[in-house]
């Protein structure tokens, strides 16, 4: 039962993760696209966490939890660029 | 594993996998960037947490103890969601809203991205 389940969510997330693309691709601005950018950060870590169930080890909370910060930074450095020009001031 | 674990487990997944295809489904279907912001950054941390709780139902009827990595993982996005929704509306009012289209604020000074912030006389530096 597990097992469906888990097949269901990993395919949610990577059709998730397909419609961000389409919108990094064919977003009109580049708010769109940093948008789309987090969103698809996010799935991936939804997805590594479906995968450390699957595998039934902890190994993998560390990874997400490593792309989830850099993901963040990620983020708020593209904004920072277009919103300032600069990233560090 | 108990029946109970494994119904809540998948209960949990299912949960978060609908709520993860939702909210980037959001982000094709809906027409302005700044609705386009609620997809993501509602729905997708909603499912991330859904996942996240299956996570430590999932540890603890393995190990049977809590793994605290989970809690972890969503502070750190609970947190972290407004602040990245809070900087891509700046970044889009920014470029794409003139100074007159936006409301007024209310207060005595104006948006943050256009008026400088109000200077306070700081009586503690000395």
């Amino acid at each position: 039962m597990i097992t469906a389940a888990l097949i269901f969510a990993f395919a949610c997330f990577g059709i998730g993760a397909l419609f961000c693309l389409w919108r990094i691709i064919l977003g009109p601005d580049s708010a769109d696209r940093v948008l789309a950018l987090d969103t698809m950060v996010i799935n991936m870590i939804g997805t590594l966490v479906l995968y450390g169930i699957w595998q039934g080890t902890a190994v993998y909370f560390e990874a997400s939890m490593l792309i989830a910060m850099v993901g963040f930074v990620s983020t708020v450095a593209y904004c920072r660029f277009i919103l300032r020009g600069d990233i560090i001031e | 594993m108990p029946d109970i674990a494994e119904l809540l487990i998948t209960i949990f997944i299912v949960l978060g996998g609908a709520f993860g295809l939702i909210g980037s489904f959001g982000l094709i279907k809906l027409r302005d960037t700044m609705q386009r912001l609620h997809g993501p950054t509602k729905a997708v941390t909603l499912g991330i947490g859904s996942v996240l709780i299956a996570s430590m139902i999932y540890s603890y009827a393995i190990e049977g103890h809590f793994s605290f990595h989970e809690f972890l993982i969503t502070l750190f996005m609970f947190l972290t969601a407004p602040i990245t929704a809070n900087f891509i509306a700046k970044a889009y009012i920014t470029r794409k809203v003139a100074k007159r289209e936006l409301p007024e604020t209310g207060s005595d000074y104006g948006w943050s991205i256009y008026d400088d912030p109000p200077i306070v006389e700081n009586e503690e530096q000395t």
